[in-house]
């Protein structure tokens, strides 16, 4: 469904943030893309929906090229592609049902979408998307007034109500305490299941990556040098991930704190508890 | 090397000494160059007329107290029009200042290199000439009056709104936009979702500032002719009628009085 061929990025300053990146996504498949910071996944996720123009490469959606499109060609392959943030990205002034209905901008025109004259349709699927997250009574109050996993909720009900055929979830957790991050992971995902929608979650908590996905991409300098199954992360696959660490001992720390454990991040505070 | 050591100890100094001295020769040459030019000028100045001031300023008070009250019945209209004038001229301004700021941001401009300096350059003229000066110009093209007035104001305005807003725009939270972008929807639809509703706090304050300023600026005017209030105070002042003088002074601050108190309202319900 998703086929990424050769896909390079080169800065304006000079950095190389993606070598040639092959990735193939099958229909309905949830993968996680793990790497330090810098190896370029933001850029990878961007790119796809070209938030970030590619140097050079194919992406394939669908069997259409979208490094090819003209803007109207894109703003119609950007329906098929729903995108999460990790600082949620609503519009803060907003209210809760504006920044959903937002996510149909791409299928109504400009006037009605000025006014706010979305198609009934449209509205009851936001009542009900809102409902599956659980923000139902929070339609009409103001994104700014949200909490964070209130707020990311809200992201994805605007993402789902594009009716996409893969979501670009880029760090939806990282801003989240770990309770939130594991409820909004699992959510993710259960929405993923339930209507067949493939995902590409870029995330730096390898262990919450293990527990949720069936797929797993390690990026390391804008190459992939890991895609396999989230057991397959041996400690040498991480050493060739994020380089020299003893990841035994997080491992074996981890197995302990289990199943009450925390997601542990590299650099995460967390990880000396 | 503000760190040195004093008997075995280390001791901190904000400056160290050479940079201190040179700062009190910075004070030295000031105060110098201060008074040099107290003495120059003192020397140009006819002191004459300045020991007459009290006597004078006395004498022309005195002959504005009291103030001529059955005045203001002749005040009400060209109030009215000094409200208009700056209230119209708030509006074109607005109008046109609007897409003027969107060429001028960085991050909307559609053209950095060519539309963008030219959005600037619209910016730059309106701000640097003032508005009795655009009501000079005004004036004798369309002749004296209140269009004059208005549109001196309204050009004097694009700028000002302009520029505020330009810097509001570039000043925006990026992700939001791109968030926008990524749903699929037109350029028209991410600036309605994306940035209006961003700018729109800074907006109204931005308008609700002008207007209060052209409030102030539209009473003065008159005395180019360009309408207002104005050209009453203009005509009093030549014939020398300081009662009347002093009743328009009185109009004009409470006039200003109002406006300010309404904008600050506005701005207080907005924000």
């Amino acid at each position: 469904m998703l086929r990424l061929e050769k896909l390079t990025k080169k800065y304006k300053t000079g950095d190389m943030a993606l070598k040639g990146v092959d990735l193939d996504v099958p229909p309905g498949q949830v993968l996680a893309l793990i790497g330090p910071s810098g190896a370029g996944k933001s850029t990878l996720i961007r790119c796809i929906n070209r938030l970030v123009e590619p140097s050079s490469g194919r992406i394939e959606l669908n069997g259409e090229d979208v490094t090819r499109l003209g803007a109207g060609g894109l703003r119609r392959a950007r329906r098929r592609m729903g995108m999460i943030f990790q600082e949620y990205a609503l519009v803060e002034r907003l209210t809760v049902m504006e920044n959903v209905l937002s996510g149909q901008l791409g299928y109504v025109g400009f006037w009605r979408s000025y006014f706010r004259r979305f198609p009934q349709e449209i509205v009851t699927e936001a009542f009900r998307l809102l409902e599956r997250v659980g923000l139902e009574q929070f339609a009409d109050k103001r994104a700014d007034q949200l909490s964070g996993g209130q707020r990311q909720r809200v992201g994805i009900a605007r993402a789902l109500i594009q009716g996409p055929d893969l979501l670009l979830v880029d760090e939806p957790t990282a801003s989240l305490d770990p309770k939130t991050s594991r409820q909004i992971m699992r959510l993710i995902c259960e929405l993923c299941a339930e209507r067949q929608l493939a995902a590409i979650i870029n995330i730096h908590d390898v262990v919450l990556a293990q527990m949720f996905v069936q797929r797993i991409v390690g990026l390391r300098l804008g190459e992939v040098v890991y895609d396999g199954p989230p057991d397959g992360l041996t400690p040498e696959v991480l050493t060739e991930i994020y380089g020299e660490e003893d990841w035994a001992a997080t491992r074996d720390k981890e197995a302990d704190e289990t199943p009450a454990g925390h997601g542990v991040t590299e650099g995460d505070p967390l990880a000396a508890m | 090397m503000p760190i040195g050591e004093q008997a075995g100890a280390k001791v901190w100094q904000r400056r160290t000494t050479k940079h201190q001295l040179g700062i009190w020769f910075g004070w030295l040459l000031g105060v110098a160059l201060f008074l040099f030019c107290w003495k120059q000028i003192s020397d140009v100045t006819t002191w004459a007329f300045f020991w007459d001031v009290p006597r004078i300023a006395g004498d022309i008070g005195g002959r504005m107290i009291p103030p001529r009250w059955s005045y203001i019945d002749k005040l009400w209209v060209p109030l009215w029009d000094t409200l208009n004038i700056a209230t119209l001229g708030t509006a074109i301004a607005i109008v046109m200042a609007v897409p003027v700021a969107f060429l001028a941001a960085r991050n909307t401009t559609p053209s950095a290199t060519l539309i963008r300096p030219i959005a600037l350059l619209i910016i730059v003229s309106s701000r640097s000439i003032n508005s009795l000066i655009w009501a000079l110009l005004l004036v004798s093209i369309i002749g004296p009056g209140i269009l004059a007035g208005t549109i001196a104001i309204g050009l004097r305005s694009i700028g000002f709104v302009a520029k505020l807003l330009y810097e509001a725009i570039e000043e925006i939270d990026k992700t939001q936009v791109e968030a926008i972008s990524a749903t699929g929807a037109s350029r028209w639809q991410v600036m309605a979702y994306g940035i209006m509703p961003q700018i729109a706090p800074a907006f109204a304050g931005i308008a609700v500032f002008r207007w209060d300023i052209n409030i102030r600026e539209s009473t003065v005017l008159g005395l180019v002719g360009a309408g207002g209030i104005g050209l009453q105070l203009s005509s009093s002042l030549n014939i020398l009628a300081w009662p009347q003088v002093t009743l328009i002074l009185i109009a004009i601050l409470v006039a200003v009085v109002v406006s300010e108190w309404v904008s600050a309202k506005v701005r207080h319900a907005i924000i």
